[in-house]
């Protein structure tokens, strides 16, 4: 071996240097990446989500009660927002994922109270996402003997403390038991998918352009659509194949429940592995290379782990982050598969998130038609 | 008129970021030619070819491909034309009958598997018929490339460049390919950077930074380029090629092996200003035919001349 020449080491990071810089599109991403991975998941990840969705059915319009409800909203956890007379309308509200908690105060609530007969408070959370509720749940039991002692001083069972005034009963619907893999393993079919149905179509068609092939196969009688649907067509078989070695996995391995149909699940994954791959289609007519294409893959990839709810509860977030976590299919298709999954949701509760995620693959296919149209020329 | 002549464009034009690339171009290729494109790189060879098979649009000017129109029926051309890239564009990553397969299906070829297994027989590739075409040789890859592009039996055949990097002998068995094309009746119009191709075609037109400078016939090309050109012999021919750099009338002063080619625009002109040299007795001067090389070289300068 010859010995280090420090000369040729300098002509080698110079040479680096200048092909770094006229790579443009690298480069934005190198000073790009971190600057936006910052503000985003800086400010928008909150593992303690705080001013949870909550409704009310509240039977007994007393001062108990009431007291009750504001400590509820006092802790930061709760934000009461709907008032429901029936256990029906929310046990709606808690399947289309509307609300995360349900709160129910009997019609007795003040007169067993005050008996010193521990009236029951039922409080049923959507634990789909453990993480989500988990604060939250804990902060319950305090809360309840707490605030209810303060009214209850100087009454007849002021003397008991409150402590154990209400009998406190917590539902964790959808995934009793809390566990975390019940949540997480529907959510890795769409990070999975996003990822390889990106990158595979992304690297298909800029691998065309980057061997010289796309100009004979342009130049010979195809138009367009077919050349982008013929690569397509093999990709959502891929996306099939992972769905159902994902689902094997998550029913054998790890017991995920499925609650829901599973045909509906097929179809509505269809719709998503679509969204996904024109996302792909969208990238290759942008990137000059391979290369550009896996960048602009992770670009993409990352706030779709981080923001849409899969590693971080959607509701932690800022509004701000929620609105650019709406944009991401992966966002929709989370509930959606956590929907029919685990809450049983059928096509109606679905619908609500397979319109964004259509809206969001028209508009990007035709950005990408817009782009394609004009890398012809 | 569709039926005699297979290229008939006027005027056109190309611009890419508001560099014109191909200014304003005229051709006429009757059916059944050997057409030469020949210009120095980035003369606009490629963007031609483009645009005559329906890849680019023009930004100005109209004409007619195979009796179609090169703006609005590229369809039909595409469908009838055979474009073989610079670049060898077929799929390195699946094997040799794999692609002709892929190329039969796309133009809808009929009899596909047995025109494909002929079209194998012909080339000699049955030994290779599944071998991956990115590990064929040069000569073999542009073989494979224009077999494929014949399956379709297109009327024009577009070649950019097909000769590039192979070697003479395959050269030969490619030209020889050609012409029996052509006797069939295809048109072939074919770019190249080598003159003794371009005196194996019927015609040319040569082309500089998207001008055509001249079009003909190879001798026609060279008698109307009003170049003479003297050959000479003798010792100390790298003394002399110095001393007649000096003289304005001999344009050009090439070294060819043992020999040396002075030409010049002017025959009555350059001759007296090489009289002092012919006198000499080391030197053998003989009046020569100038080659297409020469006439090409001659046109360039004066073309840049002309631009500065």
């Amino acid at each position: 071996m010859s010995r280090f020449s420090w000369p040729s080491f300098v002509a080698i990071v110079v040479k680096e240097f200048i092909q770094m810089r006229r790579d443009r599109l690298t480069f934005a991403m190198m000073v790009g990446i971190p600057m936006i991975q910052l503000a985003l998941f800086g400010f928008a990840i909150n593992s303690d989500p705080r001013h949870l969705p909550t409704a009310v059915i509240n039977a007994d319009q007393s001062e108990f009660s009431r007291t009750f409800l504001a400590a509820l909203k006092n802790s930061g956890y709760f934000e009461l927002t709907r008032v429901v007379q029936s256990e029906a309308e929310a046990n709606r509200l808690l399947d289309e994922g509307e609300v995360q908690f349900v709160v129910t105060i009997p019609a007795q609530f003040s007169r067993d109270l005050l008996r010193g007969e521990r009236p029951s408070l039922l409080v049923e959370a959507d634990a789909t996402d453990p993480s989500a509720t988990g604060n939250a749940i804990a902060a319950l039991n305090e809360l309840a003997r707490s605030a209810l002692a303060h009214d209850l001083k100087g009454s007849a069972q002021g003397a008991a403390g409150g402590a154990n005034a209400v009998e406190l009963i917590i539902h964790r619907r959808y995934n009793p038991e809390g566990i975390t893999q019940h949540n997480i393993v529907p959510g890795l079919m769409g990070v999975i998918l996003t990822m390889t149905m990106i990158m595979m179509t992304g690297l298909a068609i800029t691998r065309e352009r980057e061997r010289g092939t796309m100009e004979h196969l342009l130049a010979m009688p195809v138009n367009p659509l077919e050349v982008m649907l013929g690569k397509i067509m093999p990709y959502i078989l891929v996306g099939y194949i992972q769905v159902i070695l994902i689902l094997a996995a998550s029913t054998f391995i790890f017991n995920v429940p499925i609650q829901g149909s599973l045909l509906l699940l097929l179809l509505c994954v269809l719709l998503f592995i679509a969204a996904n791959l024109s996302v792909g289609i969208m990238f290759s007519t942008i990137a000059r290379n391979q290369m550009q294409a896996m960048q602009m893959t992770f670009f993409f990839f990352l706030p779709s782990m981080l923001i849409t709810g899969f590693m971080f509860p959607f509701r932690g977030m800022p509004v701000w982050a929620q609105r650019v976590g709406e944009i991401l299919p992966l966002t929709h298709f989370l509930r959606l598969v956590r929907g029919i999954m685990l809450k049983g949701n059928g096509a109606l509760e679905t619908l609500p998130h397979l319109w964004p995620m259509a809206l969001f693959m028209l508009v990007v296919i035709a950005l990408g038609l817009k782009r394609f149209k004009r890398t012809l020329d | 008129m569709s039926e005699a002549v297979a290229i008939d464009v006027q005027g056109l034009s190309k611009s890419f970021d508001g560099k014109r690339v191909v200014n304003n171009l005229s051709l006429q290729v009757p059916r059944g030619e050997i057409f030469g494109f020949l210009g120095p790189n980035g003369s606009g060879k490629t963007t031609s070819i483009r645009m005559l098979c329906g890849l680019l649009i023009p930004d100005a000017g109209e004409g007619k491909c195979l009796g179609y129109d090169v703006i609005r029926e590229t369809a039909q051309i595409k469908r009838e034309v055979g474009y073989m890239t610079q670049r060898f564009s077929l799929y390195e990553d699946l094997s040799v009958r794999e692609n002709m397969d892929f190329v039969a299906r796309i133009y809808g070829v009929e009899n596909r598997e047995r025109v494909v297994n002929a079209a194998i027989e012909r080339l000699g590739l049955a030994q290779r018929r599944d071998q991956l075409a990115g590990t064929l040789s040069g000569g073999w890859k542009q073989r494979l490339a224009l077999a494929t592009t014949t399956l379709h039996n297109p009327k024009l055949l577009l070649l950019d460049e097909p000769t590039a990097g192979v070697d003479p002998k395959a050269r030969r068995d490619f030209w020889l390919a050609i012409h029996d094309l052509a006797a069939e009746g295809i048109t072939v119009l074919v770019s190249t950077h080598y003159m003794d191709e371009a005196e194996r075609c019927h015609r040319l037109a040569y082309l500089s930074y998207g001008h055509i400078l001249a079009q003909g016939t190879p001798s026609e090309v060279v008698t109307n380029s009003g170049l003479t050109t003297w050959m000479v012999k003798g010792a100390n021919l790298n003394q002399l090629a110095e001393d007649l750099r000096g003289l304005s009338d001999a344009a050009q002063i090439v070294p060819f092996g043992d020999a040396l080619h002075v030409s010049g625009t002017d025959a009555e002109r350059l001759e007296a200003a090489l009289a002092p040299y012919l006198a000499q007795a080391d030197l053998t001067w003989t009046r020569t035919q100038p080659g297409l090389e020469d006439v090409f070289i001659q046109l360039v300068s004066e073309a840049v001349e002309e631009k500065t």
